[in-house]
């Protein structure tokens, strides 16, 4: 019973890592770049929504806005940083993203002061807890699963079903010749931030259910495994971001469980090491052979 | 800046100092420099840690001026001799000789733990009797080698707050003798000094008591998810569990010790002192016990007194800091009373040690709490114990 427990604390961690994953990857599919403000695009979110929260508005149109806030940030930061360095070598876009996320962490610092908020209690969060048998489980582990699975369906149908998907596989292919076949690339490139971006705002929102305490500094560490995740499960590739995420998620859960708590991050990034090591493309990467 | 305020700082002293002749002379009594007690106030007015140095300084400031209204010590008036060091510990030392060369016969002092350790080994060749209001780290009192044993006491140095492990055996014998806890799990942050300080404690004291601890988890430092752990606890279905750690941890905790369905009372220790600013929802925290140095929520004659005359002087509500120094303060003032009643010249040697002798056997009422010393010149004494019940923080009792 234990076990089973242990399991669904490891899904809802596993699914969060893997909605930011998502957005991770699929940034790195496009245009190659290791968005390292991706993470801190998640604590934008959270304070979006504790705002909105605080001031009495139903937590519904918080998550709207924190959903909105994080693709329309995400959509800035593209258009004023990251696309005059599209020609740029990788290394400059990198050191970039960088900047940005300090910058984002500074900036929160200095609006919300570096002390920790609490996150506003709502009624998902408060829900009383299910008794299934001898397992009891929380209502906003069962919520966070469930949205992370429908979102990735979503997406996955985004991707494969309609036109734009069509133009982000075929910019991430080769995004020349997209461009010769008259796809606009800055608009799919965009795109691509902004549902990445979407993706981390309901992440953010599930994020602060579980964790109802928001720091300028919050998304750093989860930004940080989640691009574990993402390598792991081969970076450019969504149904590796998925099951990166949610490989990670268990891993520190059962790690945690069998009383090794001190070895949880460390674990993590060991299995980053060994990933590069043996299996640099991760679970479902492309083998990349390089452009002559 | 910082040497107008040292000079400002000693145009105070000295304007102090004469405002306390003028009380002499209007009593009666012959003014002179015989006629007071030097005693040193080392602490930081400015700098990073100018917050717990000002709170010192003023909770000692205060019970000094209380006393010398009811006509000091042996008809001699108490003569504070400040000392700006910063929070630095070369100022410290600094401050340290002048507060000397100055001729105090003892210090209130330092507040940091850095520079009160620097200065305690420098006290040593003057056996200068000293007790610090703030200093919670064992190595203030005690010199310790690598592995933090204990190789000989600093006789000369004293302490009015907890040290850390104090809490932990505070809380283990309150949730044994008060919760009637049968079964307790301990849930600590394993890269913080603080934290595995009082986790040890904890469960040492409950094996002494018959507590039987039936889960040990620990997180690290930048750990948010403590669910596994939380999940692992709640399945040993404890009667009590032991967080000792900072607030804003504790709030994570807490959410997420419901949603793993635990239903154990939550302790914790001072860490825990703000931590109704950060809880999104304190209703979480119902039943939990914490324990704290002091409460303005204590119901207490002694503390409502210093209460009333602290806000009366400064306009503010006294902290902690505040409250221990007023009686770090009252302890080495009683102490000075023994050794003028063995007339000793004040600054001798022979009545440093007597100072020394008395704070030792110290056995007194104060603001927080009986206060005695144990072999390592640290107080025993009750804690006061906050409980959250229905959503608030309400002063429990003191224990």
């Amino acid at each position: 019973m234990l076990f089973i427990s242990q399991l669904i604390n490891g899904l809802q961690l596993g699914s969060i890592y893997a909605l930011v994953a998502l957005g991770y990857s699929m940034v790195y599919g496009i245009i190659m770049l290791l968005n390292f403000a991706h993470g801190d695009i998640i604590m934008v979110g959270g304070y979006i929504a504790m705002l909105i929260i605080t001031a009495g508005i139903n937590p519904a149109v918080a998550v709207v806005a924190a959903i909105v806030g994080c693709a329309v940030l995400a959509m800035v930061i593209e258009k004023i940083a990251y696309k005059p360095l599209r020609s740029a070598p990788r290394i400059s876009l990198l050191i970039t993203a960088i900047g940005v996320s300090m910058l984002l962490q500074n900036l929160a610092q200095l609006v919300f002061s570096a002390n920790a908020r609490p996150f506003p209690s709502t009624n998902i969060i408060n829900a009383a807890n299910l008794q299934l048998g001898s397992v009891q489980i929380s209502v906003s582990a069962i919520v966070t699963i469930a949205v992370s699975v429908i979102s990735m369906i979503l997406l996955t149908l985004l991707v494969q079903k309609t036109r734009m998907g069509k133009a982000m596989r075929a910019v991430s292919e080769d995004m020349g010749a997209a461009q010769l076949m008259g796809i606009n690339v800055d608009r799919t490139v965009s795109f691509t931030f902004a549902v990445g971006s979407v993706l981390a705002g309901i992440g953010s929102v599930l994020y602060c259910c579980r964790y109802p305490v928001l720091t300028p500094t919050m998304g750093s560490l989860l930004g940080l495994k989640a691009f574990v995740a993402a390598v792991l499960g081969g970076i450019g590739s969504i149904p590796g971001a998925m099951i990166g995420g949610f490989a990670i998620g268990l891993a520190e859960v059962f790690v945690t469980s069998i009383g090794l708590s001190e070895w949880t991050d460390g674990i993590v990034f060991a299995i980053l090491i060994v990933v590069l090591l043996f299996r640099p493309t991760g679970f479902m990467g492309r083998s990349m052979s390089e452009k002559v | 800046m910082k040497k107008k305020m040292r000079i400002l700082s000693l145009v105070l002293s000295v304007v102090m100092t004469v405002s306390l002749f003028a009380g002499c002379s209007g009593n009666g009594g012959s003014a002179g420099g015989s006629d007071t007690i030097k005693v040193g106030l080392l602490a930081p007015a400015t700098g990073e840690v100018a917050e717990y140095g000002i709170a010192v300084s003023n909770g000692a400031k205060l019970y000094i001026s209380e006393l010398n209204e009811k006509g000091g010590i042996n008809g001699k008036k108490i003569e504070l001799v400040s000392y700006d060091e910063e929070g630095d510990e070369a100022k410290a030392l600094t401050g340290y000789s002048s507060l000397v060369d100055q001729g105090v016969t003892a210090i209130i002092g330092d507040v940091t733990t850095a520079p009160t350790a620097a200065v305690v080994v420098e006290s040593q060749q003057d056996n200068m009797p000293m007790i610090t209001a703030s200093a919670t780290a064992e190595k203030i009192t005690c010199k310790l080698d690598d592995n933090g044993n204990v190789l000989s006491v600093y006789k000369n140095m004293f302490r009015s707050c907890f040290i850390d492990p104090f809490q932990g055996e505070k809380m283990a014998s309150f949730a044994f003798e008060k919760l009637n806890a049968k079964t307790a799990a301990v849930l600590y942050n394993s890269g913080s000094d603080y934290s595995v300080g009082l986790y040890k404690a904890f469960v040492a004291k409950a094996k002494e008591l018959g507590l039987e601890v039936v889960a040990e988890e620990s997180y690290g430092t930048d750990a948010v998810d403590f669910q596994a752990q939380l999940t692992n606890i709640a399945s040993k279905k404890p009667d009590v569990l032991f967080v000792p750690d900072y607030y804003k941890t504790i709030a994570l905790i807490a959410q997420q010790a419901k949603n793993a369905g635990l239903t154990a009372s939550m302790l914790g220790g001072d860490g825990w002192a703000s931590i109704m600013d950060v809880i999104q929802d304190a209703s979480l925290l119902n039943g939990a016990y914490f324990c704290s140095g002091y409460s303005t929520q204590d119901t207490s004659e002694a503390v409502q007194t210093f209460l009333t005359n602290y806000k009366a002087k400064y306009d503010s509500e006294p902290n902690m800091f505040a409250a221990q120094a007023y009686d770090a303060a009252a302890i080495l003032c009683a102490a000075l009373a023994k050794a003028e009643e063995q007339k000793l010249t004040a600054g001798s040697d022979e009545y440093k040690q007597a100072v020394i002798d008395a704070m030792k056997a110290t056995d007194m009422d104060c603001v927080t709490g009986h206060i005695t010393f144990d072999d390592y010149n640290n107080p025993q004494k009750t804690a006061v114990i906050i409980n959250i019940d229905g959503g608030e923080a309400k002063f429990w009792g003191n224990y």
